[in-house]
C-alpha cells in the first residue's frame, strides 16, 4: 500500500467513522400536530397533571421573573455556559402546541425535543425517565390546556464546543438510565411512593448530589450534597449536618411551609420547591418526609437532643467585631428574647447552614437574605450585601459559627464571601 | 467608644457604643429625623438611608459597619425650600399620606436614579420591593419615580 493510499483510506475510515457517530446520535423528527383543544383533555386529568407538574417544579425553571408562567426565558448559570428555559405553553410558533403526545414523553423521557435535537440535561430528563406512562399523560393534559403565550425562546451561550447538540449522545449514553424507580419491598408503600416522587419529578438528587466534570450526578454519592444557583443543597444521607436530626414530621413541617422550628428555613432555590409543595396532596409531602428520614438514618424522635449549643464567650474572644456587628445587625431577630424567637423560629444554634462543613449557604443568607417561600409568608430575612463589607460578613459569620456550632472555624472565610458576592451579582 | 461619621457631606464626633444602629445616632445624636424607626427588623424600609450610593436599612448597620462609608440622608438631597427632583417629583404626585415610608422610599428610589438614570419599570419594581407603605400609596410612589426616571440624562441628580 503506497503512502498516498494510506492516507486516502484513514480519511475514509474517519469519515466514515464520524458519520456512523452521527448516525448513532440522530433522532427522526416527529410530526407537528394542530394544538389540541382543551375540552379534549377530561378536566381530572388537567387537575392531576396540575399537582404532577408541581411536584416536578416545572414552572419554577420554566418562568422567567415577572413572566407568564411556564412560557420559559429563566436564565440558568451552569458551569459550561447560561442556558434558557424553553416555553411550554401550547403556543404552536414558539412554545409545544404542536407536539403530540409521543413528542412530550419522548422529550421527558429521552431528553430529544420534537424535531429530533438533543435537549441538555438542565431538563431534568436523567430523572424524569423515571416518571409513570399515567403521571406523563397528566402532566402533558395541563400544560397542553394552559393559555399559549408567544415568547421565544433566547438563545443559549455556553462554552466550545457545547453548542454541538450531537455530543449530548454520548453523555445521555453514559448517564441516562431508563426504568422505574427499583421499588423495595423491605420498605413500606409510604416510603415507596416518596421515592419514586424523588427520583423521579421531584429530581431531589439534581441540587443534593453532587455533580461531576461533565456535570453529571455522581450515583454512587447520591444524596451526598450539591450546589444549587450558588446556596449549598445539604447531604440528603447520614451525612446531613443538622444539629437536630430531622424526622419525617420535621421533614413534613419545613417541606409544607418552609421552616421547621427544630432546624431553619428554607433559603435560596429551596423557597420555590417549599412553595410548590406547599400545595401538593398532603399524602405525596408526607411520603417524600418518610423517603428522606430513611436516608438521613431514621434517628427516632426521643434520641434526639434539645440543648443547643451557646458559646458566646468563645466566641466573642474569637471574633470581638463580629460579635459587634452581630449585636448591631443580627441579634433584633436572631437574639434571644428577640420577638422573632418569641414566635417560636428556630434559634442560629439549630441551623444547619452554621453546622455545615462550608460556608457557602450561611454567606449566601447574609448577602442575599431569605424570601418568605409561600405566598410571602414565613420567614423573611433582609439581604446585607448593601451594607456589610465582605471583611464584616466574614467577622459576623466567623463569630456564629463559634457561638452557634461546635465545628472548627472555616477556613478562607473573607475570601469565599468575595466570590460569593462576584459570582452572585451583588452590590 | 467615639466614632469617626461622615453624614450629607459633614463629619461628625459620635460617642456611642459601637453596636448602636446608624438610625438611633443619626435621629438622636444628629438631629436628622427623617430616617424613620419602622420595624427595627429589616423588613419595612421606612430607615434607609444611603451608605457609600447604595440603599441600606440605618436600623440594622452598627456604627462599627458604617467605618469610612459615606451616608446619606433625605436631609442630604434637598430642603423644603430646595427639593431635588425626586423629592419634588413625590411632591407633585401627592406620593405622601401619612408620609412615615416617604423618607425610605426616596432614599431607595435615589440609590437606582444614580446608579441607573433610566429604569425601566421592571427594575423601578424589583428595585422597590423591600420598602413597604402601609397606606398604599405605592402607585402614586412609582409615578413620581418614573417622572424622574424620564428626565433628561443629568438632570436627576
Amino acid at each position: 500500500m503506497n503512502r498516498r493510499r494510506l492516507v486516502s483510506t484513514t480519511v475514509l475510515t474517519a469519515l466514515a467513522a464520524g458519520v456512523m457517530a452521527l448516525g448513532l446520535t440522530w433522532r427522526p423528527s416527529i410530526a407537528a400536530i394542530n394544538p389540541p383543544k382543551a375540552s379534549s383533555f377530561p378536566a381530572s386529568l388537567v387537575d392531576r397533571g396540575a399537582t404532577r407538574a408541581k411536584l416536578g417544579d416545572c414552572a419554577v425553571c420554566h418562568t422567567t421573573a415577572g413572566g407568564r408562567p411556564l412560557a420559559g426565558g429563566r436564565p440558568l448559570a451552569t458551569p459550561f455556559g447560561t442556558l434558557f428555559a424553553s416555553n411550554i405553553t401550547p403556543d404552536a410558533d414558539t412554545g409545544i402546541g404542536n407536539w403530540s403526545y409521543d413528542a412530550f414523553r419522548r422529550a421527558m423521557r429521552d431528553g430529544v425535543s420534537r424535531t429530533g435535537s438533543h435537549l441538555y440535561p438542565a431538563l431534568p430528563y436523567d430523572h424524569y425517565t423515571h416518571v409513570t406512562e399515567s403521571d406523563l399523560r397528566a402532566i402533558y393534559a395541563y400544560l397542553m390546556t394552559r393559555r399559549p403565550v408567544h415568547a421565544p425562546k433566547p438563545d443559549n451561550k455556553l462554552i466550545f464546543p457545547l453548542g454541538f447538540r450531537p455530543l449530548l449522545a454520548g453523555w445521555k449514553l453514559l448517564y441516562l438510565h431508563h426504568g422505574d424507580v427499583p421499588y423495595d419491598k423491605d420498605q413500606s408503600a409510604q416510603y415507596n411512593r416518596g421515592a419514586y416522587l424523588a427520583e423521579g419529578l421531584g429530581h431531589c438528587g439534581s441540587c443534593h448530589t453532587p455533580r461531576n466534570l461533565m456535570g453529571a450526578e455522581v450515583a454512587s454519592n447520591a444524596y451526598a450534597g450539591g450546589i444549587a444557583e450558588g446556596w449549598r443543597a445539604p447531604p440528603l444521607n447520614t451525612a446531613n449536618p443538622a444539629a437536630r436530626k430531622w424526622t419525617a414530621e420535621s421533614l413534613y413541617t419545613f417541606l409544607r411551609t418552609g421552616v421547621s422550628p427544630d432546624h431553619s428555613a428554607a433559603g435560596g432555590p429551596m423557597g420555590p420547591v417549599v412553595e410548590s409543595l406547599s400545595s401538593v396532596p398532603e399524602e405525596d409531602v408526607r411520603a417524600l418526609s418518610v423517603y428522606f428520614a430513611a436516608k438521613m438514618g431514621n434517628v427516632p424522635a426521643s434520641k434526639v437532643p434539645d440543648v443547643q449549643v451557646d458559646r458566646r464567650d468563645e466566641a466573642v474572644a474569637a471574633f470581638p467585631d463580629g460579635a459587634k456587628i452581630f449585636a448591631g445587625a443580627c441579634a433584633g431577630c436572631h437574639g434571644s428574647g428577640a420577638p422573632m424567637m418569641a414566635q417560636g423560629r428556630p434559634g442560629l444554634g439549630l441551623s444547619t447552614d452554621l453546622t455545615d462543613s462550608k460556608p457557602t449557604s450561611a454567606i449566601q443568607a447574609v448577602l442575599q437574605g431569605i424570601e418568605p417561600p409561600v405566598e410571602g409568608r414565613g420567614p423573611k430575612m433582609p439581604a446585607f450585601a448593601p451594607s456589610l463589607t465582605d471583611e464584616q460578613v466574614a467577622a459576623v459569620l466567623g463569630y456564629a459559627r463559634t457561638r452557634y456550632s461546635r465545628e472548627p472555624a472555616w477556613s478562607h472565610l473573607e475570601r469565599d464571601v468575595r466570590q460569593a458576592r462576584k459570582e452572585g451579582g451583588q452590590p | 467608644m467615639t466614632f469617626e461619621l461622615s453624614v450629607n457631606g459633614k463629619t461628625h464626633i459620635v460617642d456611642a457604643g459601637a453596636e448602636t444602629p446608624l438610625l438611633y445616632v443619626l435621629r438622636d445624636e444628629l438631629g436628622l429625623n427623617g430616617p424613620k424607626y419602622g420595624c427595627g427588623l429589616g423588613q419595612c424600609g421606612a430607615c434607609t438611608v444611603q451608605m457609600d450610593g447604595k440603599a441600606v436599612y440605618s436600623c440594622l448597620t452598627p456604627l462599627v459597619a458604617v467605618a469610612e462609608r459615606k451616608v446619606r440622608t433625605v436631609e442630604g438631597l434637598g430642603g423644603i425650600n430646595s427639593m431635588n427632583p425626586l423629592q419634588q417629583a413625590f411632591a407633585d404626585e401627592q406620593a405622601a399620606q401619612c408620609g412615615y415610608c416617604i423618607s425610605g422610599m426616596i432614599m431607595r428610589a435615589q440609590a437606582l436614579l444614580d446608579e441607573i438614570p433610566h429604569p425601566t419599570e421592571a427594575e423601578i419594581r424589583s428595585h422597590m420591593q423591600p420598602n413597604l407603605c402601609r397606606c398604599g400609596t405605592h402607585m402614586r410612589i412609582l409615578r413620581a419615580i418614573r417622572r424622574v426616571a424620564a428626565l433628561p440624562e443629568g438632570a436627576a441628580a
